[in-house]
């Protein structure tokens, strides 16, 4: 079960520093999950996916950029296995795939709004920067 | 110099298979001592003891070497075998070549070698064994158990019943503990109040039983089959023995403004109370906190109504001093605080409450008498959502929440799920879970009942967030078998929140010098042969205290502790194990590292007179060893910087030829 892209999913779980094994399913996260009606799949499922090495369809789908990165799956996980990371691990692996940062940081001052969350911007760079 | 004979076991082809037992029992022969060397098939049938006991008669031995399995195993046996023949039992002592070599190892050769290494290092041993003898001490025939739960009651009415005095210590104004604020007990249904508080009025009753209401355990000292204990009896300022119990003074006191702990808070008392209608004793308590005569000097209104002149102000704590032979802790549970876990608006909403505060809501004897309504404004709630697992199994929340599954919430949750759907038909009941957790005898169809014949929804997921919305609470929460994320509009949210060990058992355990573990819970002297005692001898463990358990397993667990106590008053004295250590004087310097380690309490230290030089005498302080209290672990040997500690058939001398055998 677990030969299916064994080099990108440790590679995942490397650069994530997530251990999905601790999941005991209990899908708190996407319970918790803001976001969760515009994502094909949920944080749950990244988390499980990832465990039994299923990535291609993680990094073919459009959930990767529809996550908010608002890391509520983290804070509220009562075991610590932390989806959001996962999702950003994955995101990275297409990213850096393509082989280009999509948003630098000196292009920030010029999108900066006096309206717009901070934690936009952070999110906003976790998600498009390497 | 010693005769020693060693007695190589077979153990059919346990230790023979992988050992060439005739090999050992040759090279064993010629070490230092060893007068005589066989083997056996097994050592420890009638036969092999026999031919033990012939060749401590025959050879004149003084010592024994069995190379047999662990001596956990079979060490009693052997020494009883020497003893019987007329050696000291302490003069035999046990090659471990079963666990630690046989059964780890493949190859005979290597597996033979090491055999022969450890006997070795076990003769070396015994030539430097001297024969011990045990002490004995007292025991004095009283049992103290702490905590007037289910689990106490149960200790003392079993420890009572076997003709021996028991006194219970609760920190409450009345024993019954949890139980008594319980409405139902699952899985039978039967009223928690109906069964119990028969057995509470037995304890009043019981001729061998005192209760030490509204009192805590200040100071324990002494050891088993001999403690000395300080009771700290708080001022009720009400007379016990002359207090009737007729409650007028609890109608009468104007203070009505005193949340009510019985009722979780949800409703208010007087500041002179009784806490409920069955309260044993039966004896009312003024709460100094809140009432105005203790506050200003003002009132007095209490003292006036009663017609039994039972109020006194005036009353002091009092301080008990008694003597027990065993101590019992059963100082229970209390579910945890939810003040961490903003998720689910606990400190938001009246109306999400917890399973405890559901049981008074259900609870004739509560707040609402009984019916189930909203504590916010009183409705009828249509809609329940029961979340499980609220703090338990939680890994990663060591600041909020607890790793370990607090094994009743799964039960208790189908049994409100259930009855909420019994009683009123008309309400919505969802119950979201990780696992449901029922092993036990009726459980999982008690579970089954409530989906199948009472329509509770269950759904695997958990909640995520529960937010008041005007008088409704949205819970956001999912469902993993559907895939689906759902929003339920809910009237009443119930949290089944994880149990922890009282606050007090912390202390208790320090003066107890009993061991817990990180959670808080006692720990036992073995997980699974020695569930019901600590590891500190006299020490026994009682209910929740050792870890969750639902009311079945408390009282099998409280009967099982009495019959431990039993055992042990039944006894006119203890055989003590002579394995303790001792103080070399002339070499302590009275620096205390010993008695700072030593997890017993075993050592104190006395000024003793030595002579000096030119007639002359000077007091020391040195270590002094309890042997009563001693367990022979041996950290003050290993602490002691001048090398003065020792342990009596574990001395470092013998240690060290051990070694030097080995590595000979």
């Amino acid at each position: 079960m677990h030969n299916k892209n064994d080099n990108v999913r440790s590679e995942i779980i490397r650069r994530s520093g997530v251990n999905p094994v601790k999941c005991m399913r209990c899908g708190k996260c996407t319970a918790t999950c803001p976001a969760f009606d515009t994502m094909e799949y949920h944080p749950h499922q990244f988390v499980y996916m990832v465990e039994s090495g299923d990535i291609e369809p993680l990094m073919n789908s459009n959930s990767l950029y529809q996550c908010l990165t608002c890391f509520a799956c983290v804070d509220r996980c009562p075991r610590g296995v932390e989806p959001a990371k996962l999702v950003e691990a994955v995101r990275l692996e297409v990213i850096r795939k393509q082989g280009a940062n999509h948003m630098k940081p000196d292009s920030i001052p010029a999108m900066v709004e006096e309206d717009l969350p901070q934690q936009a911007i952070v999110s906003a760079l976790r998600k498009y920067h390497k | 110099m010693q005769r020693i004979g060693v007695f190589v076991c077979w153990c059919g082809s346990n230790i023979a298979g992988t050992v060439d037992v005739k090999a050992v029992a040759e090279a064993l022969r010629s070490e230092p001592g060893v007068v005589f060397s066989t083997d056996y098939q097994y050592m420890c049938s009638q036969a092999g003891q026999e031919i033990i006991k012939e060749a401590i008669k025959e050879h004149k031995l003084t010592g024994v070497v069995v190379c047999s399995c662990s001596p956990r195993m079979h060490e009693a046996t052997f020494r009883k075998t020497a003893q019987a023949a007329g050696l000291n039992p302490y003069m035999v002592e046990i090659a471990n070549i079963r666990e630690q070599c046989s059964w780890i190892h493949k190859d005979m050769e290597t597996g033979t070698q090491k055999a022969i290494i450890l006997g070795r290092a076990a003769v070396a041993k015994v030539n430097l064994n001297a024969p011990l003898i045990p002490g004995q001490t007292p025991v004095t025939k009283r049992a103290l158990v702490i905590g007037g739960g289910i689990a106490g009651i149960q200790t003392a009415l079993d420890i009572a019943e076997a003709g021996f005095p028991v006194d219970i210590v609760e920190k409450k104004p009345t024993i019954g503990g949890k139980m008594a604020q319980i409405d139902k007990t699952f899985p039978t249904l039967d009223c928690a109040a109906c069964i119990l508080t028969p057995k509470m009025v037995d304890v009043a009753q019981n001729e061998n039983i005192r209760i030490f209401s509204y009192s805590e355990v200040q100071e324990v000292k002494g050891f088993v089959g001999n403690f000395n204990v300080k009771i700290k009896k708080k001022a009720r300022f009400v007379k016990e023995d002359v207090c009737t119990g007729c409650g007028i003074c609890t109608e009468k006191c104007p203070q009505k403004k005193v949340p009510n702990e019985f009722n979780l808070g949800m409703d208010n008392r007087r500041a002179v109370y009784i806490p409920f209608a069955q309260a044993v004793p039966k004896v009312a308590t003024i709460d100094a906190d809140y009432c105005t005569m203790l506050k200003t000097g003002k009132c007095g209104l209490c003292a006036k109504v009663c017609t039994a002149g039972a109020i006194d102000y005036t009353q002091k704590d009092e301080i008990i001093e008694e003597q027990y032979g065993a101590i019992v802790a059963a100082t229970g549970f209390n579910p945890i605080s939810l003040d961490k876990f903003d998720e689910y608006a606990y400190n938001q909403s009246k109306d999400v409450i917890t399973s405890l505060e559901f049981e008074r809501l259900t609870n004739a004897a509560g707040p609402t008498a009984g019916k189930l309504l909203r504590p916010s404004d009183g409705k009828h709630p249509h809609t329940i959502v029961f979340v499980q697992c609220v703090g338990s199994r939680c890994a990663a929340c060591a600041d909020k929440g607890k790793e370990y599954c607090s094994k009743i919430c799964c039960m208790y949750t189908a049994k409100h799920a259930m009855l909420t759907r019994d009683k009123y038909p008309d309400t919505d009941v969802y119950v979201f879970y990780i696992d449901v957790r029922t092993p036990g005898k009726n459980f999982d169809e008690f579970y089954r009942r409530a989906v199948e014949e009472y329509g509770v929804h269950y759904i695997k997921g958990m909640v995520g967030k529960v937010s008041p919305q005007g008088d409704k609470l949205m819970v956001q929460a999912s469902d993993l078998l559907a895939n689906k994320q759902l929003h339920i509009e809910a009237d009443l949210v119930v949290l089944a929140a994880a149990i922890e060990p009282d606050k007090s058992a912390r202390s208790i355990a320090t003066m107890l010098t009993a061991s817990m573990d990180t959670n808080d819970f006692f720990t036992e002297a073995h997980p699974k042969l020695r569930p019901v005692e600590s590891p500190t001898a006299g020490v026994f463990l009682s209910g929740t205290c050792q870890g969750p358990k639902d009311i079945p397993e408390t009282v099998s667990q409280a009967s099982a502790a009495a019959a431990k106590v039993i055992g042990l008053l039944a006894k006119d004295k203890l055989t003590s194990n002579p394995c303790v250590a001792h103080a070399d004087e002339l070499m302590c310097n009275g620096c205390s590292s010993c008695a700072n380690v030593c997890p017993y309490g075993a050592i104190s230290y006395i000024d003793k007179e030595f002579r000096m030089p030119n007639r002359t005498t000077a007091i020391r302080r040195v270590a002094s060893v309890n042997p009563a209290v001693c367990q022979g672990c041996g950290a003050c040997t290993v602490a002691c910087p001048s090398g003065a500690m020792d342990l009596n058939g574990f001395e470092s001398a013998q240690i060290i030829a051990e070694v030097d055998a080995i590595c000979r």
